[in-house]
């Protein structure tokens, strides 16, 4: 049941063969494991999008292999066993709010499990279901997708992929583009469905934030290649390498190494503001103390 | 989506690449209208040999210009299977009910394959070798006479580099749109007429949405700097002819001249 993915040397190409040849992955190796929350980073061009379109199979590997779950996918691969994969790794692109199409919002959502046999009665359960998941008014189900604010069509897009009960969610950016509070309720959606419902998770960010905040394992893309694995705090313990990467810290380590500077100490470099107060509480406590 | 070579700009440097896109276009035209005029072995062999001259003074492999070609593979052979059964007369090779394949068939079915082969290449290397921008820019040059029968030629040109300009952005996006509906399970190609009609529908749909917003925020952002329409405005691209527009013009007039004196006084 648990899709577990793999990726071995994998290298793709756009457009092989021709002179706008450009080689996007170089030798990737990969696993995210079932239940967990991975977190891809990287500068613009770095090939994030690449790799994740290699998790539902929309694009197959140049050369090497890809498996999800018991499906091994190659170069070879037959594009026609790919479709019980798009089921099981839903897919949220970026600006997904681009795919809507339909008269409503409700037969949006229910679009897509109607494409794996679902019938018409069950997938419009399924929707509405899913349109609450995502804190859709209901009022809105019968609108025009296209009446929408911003905000409110990427929840139906989101909706939408959910409605296909994936067991992996793959998300490129969901937040870019949102105001500070939809970024958070995003946010606080995704990681609601992996700890109730236990779907796996890989996320492409920029926001180191939601990175320390919710990622287990992170996932550093640059130039086609897997630079750098390792846990959020393994990546975020070595400023100097991420600027050097052009990628940043999360506020709260950030503000630590300035504090740092400031002649604070800390044992472990706190990730999030909540490591962050704990960590500078008693210190606070007895600088006031001594000053008594 | 991405195999699609035809109408695509390959940066260069090349003999083709530094002609003026006026000369180009002039060049291009000329050649189609007298592909229509060569009739036998010496006069196609004339319109090869430029061509394969042009395509070497493109510096572009002609591999990369026979890939270009693929795409149509299906409608060339539709093309030479009509002329093949429908073109009767002179000695019947093969016949099974009206299906009737003759000498006059398969004579005139090579002659629209040659024909259709030769246009598309040198259309080809006119797009292989000119910005879509410069294109438009030497159409507006040309067509520019037509202003003083109040033709609108500035507006005309506007329009043709804008929609040349964002015929790549509509592809990626149709493809982006078609890989998202593919995750939902669209079967994209599979089916019979029916199935496949109704596949079109959820990329058509977003694709026209997005096409929409685009050219209102376009034309907002250009009338909140003062575009006006119309204007007779200066351009930043100038366009020059060079030496190698007129030795150009000259072995093209040459060659095609030589077509017709073939065809008409031998
Ligand atoms: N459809 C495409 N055709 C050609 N090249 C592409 C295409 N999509 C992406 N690329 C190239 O592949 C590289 C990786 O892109 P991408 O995976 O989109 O990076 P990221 O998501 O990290 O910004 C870039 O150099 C980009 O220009
Ligand atoms: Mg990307």
């Amino acid at each position: 049941m648990a899709t577990e993915i793999k990726f071995e040397q994998v290298n793709y190409w756009y457009q092989a063969g021709t002179p706008f040849a450009v080689q996007a992955l170089k030798n990737i190796d990969l696993h995210i494991t079932p239940g967990s929350f991975t977190a891809v980073v990287g500068q613009t061009g770095s090939g994030k999008s690449t790799m994740i379109q290699h998790l539902n199979a929309l694009l197959k590997p140049s050369s090497g292999t890809v498996t999800i779950g018991d499906q091994v996918i190659t170069n070879e691969t037959n594009n026609k066993h790919l479709k019980p994969l798009r089921k099981k790794v839903g897919m949220v692109f970026q600006f997904p709010e681009n795919q809507l199409f339909e008269e409503t919002v409700l037969k949006d959502i229910a679009f897509g499990p109607q494409n794996f046999g679902v019938s018409e009665a069950d997938a419009t359960a399924l929707a509405k279901r899913m349109a609450a998941e995502v804190g859709l008014d209901e009022s809105l189900l019968s609108r025009s997708p296209f009446d929408l604010s911003g905000g409110q069509m990427r929840r139906v897009a989101i909706a939408g992929v959910l409605a296909l009960e994936p067991e992996v969610l793959v998300l490129d950016e969901p937040t870019a583009g949102l105001d500070p509070r939809g970024r958070l309720e995003i946010m606080q959606l995704v990681t609601q469905l992996r700890d109730e419902q236990g779907l796996t998770i890989v996320l492409i960010t920029h926001q180191m934030d939601d990175v320390a905040n919710y990622a287990d394992h992170v996932l550093v893309m640059g130039h086609g290649e897997l630079i750098k694995q390792g846990s959020p705090r393994e990546i975020f313990s070595d400023p100097k390498w991420l600027e050097a990467h052009q990628l940043g810290l999360p506020s709260a380590t950030k503000f630590a190494y300035e504090l740092q500077q400031a002649g604070f100490r800390f044992d472990t470099m706190p990730l999030t503001v909540d490591e962050l107060a704990d960590e500078l509480a008693p210190q606070l406590q007895k600088g006031a103390n001594s000053h008594e | 989506m991405n195999k699609v070579m035809f109408g695509r700009f390959i940066p260069g440097h090349s003999w083709v690449h530094r002609m003026d896109p006026r000369a180009k276009l002039v060049l291009s035209f000329l050649y189609i209208a007298v592909v229509f005029f060569a009739n036998d072995f010496w006069t196609y062999l004339i319109m090869t040999v430029l061509l394969l001259a042009s395509v070497a003074a493109s510096a572009i492999p002609l591999k990369v210009y026979i890939r270009g070609l693929l795409p149509l593979f299906w409608l060339m052979i539709f093309t030479v299977l009509i002329q093949v059964f429908f073109g009767a007369g002179g000695h019947v090779y093969w016949q099974w009910g009206w299906l009737v394949v003759s000498q006059n068939g398969l004579n005139s079915a090579g002659l629209i394959l040659m024909r259709f082969v030769l246009i598309i290449l040198v259309s080809t290397i006119l797009t292989f070798t000119t910005e879509p921008l410069e294109i438009a820019d030497g159409i507006e040059s040309l067509l520019s006479p037509l202003r003083k029968v109040h033709f609108p030629v500035a507006t005309l040109a506007l329009m043709l580099s804008l929609a040349l300009r964002f015929v790549p952005t509509l592809m990626d996006e149709a493809e982006k749109i078609m890989n998202a509906q593919r995750s939902r399970g669209v079967d994209f190609g599979e089916g019979g007429l029916r199935q496949r009609i109704k596949t079109i529908v959820p990329i058509l749909i977003p694709l026209f949405v997005n096409a929409f917003n685009r050219a209102i925020e376009i034309s907002t952002a250009m009338e909140a700097r003062g575009y006006q329409d119309g204007e007779n405005r200066t351009k930043y691209r100038l366009l020059k002819w060079h030496g190698v527009d007129t030795v150009s013009l000259v072995i093209y007039v040459i060659s095609l001249g030589a077509v017709f004196a073939l065809r008409y006084f031998s």
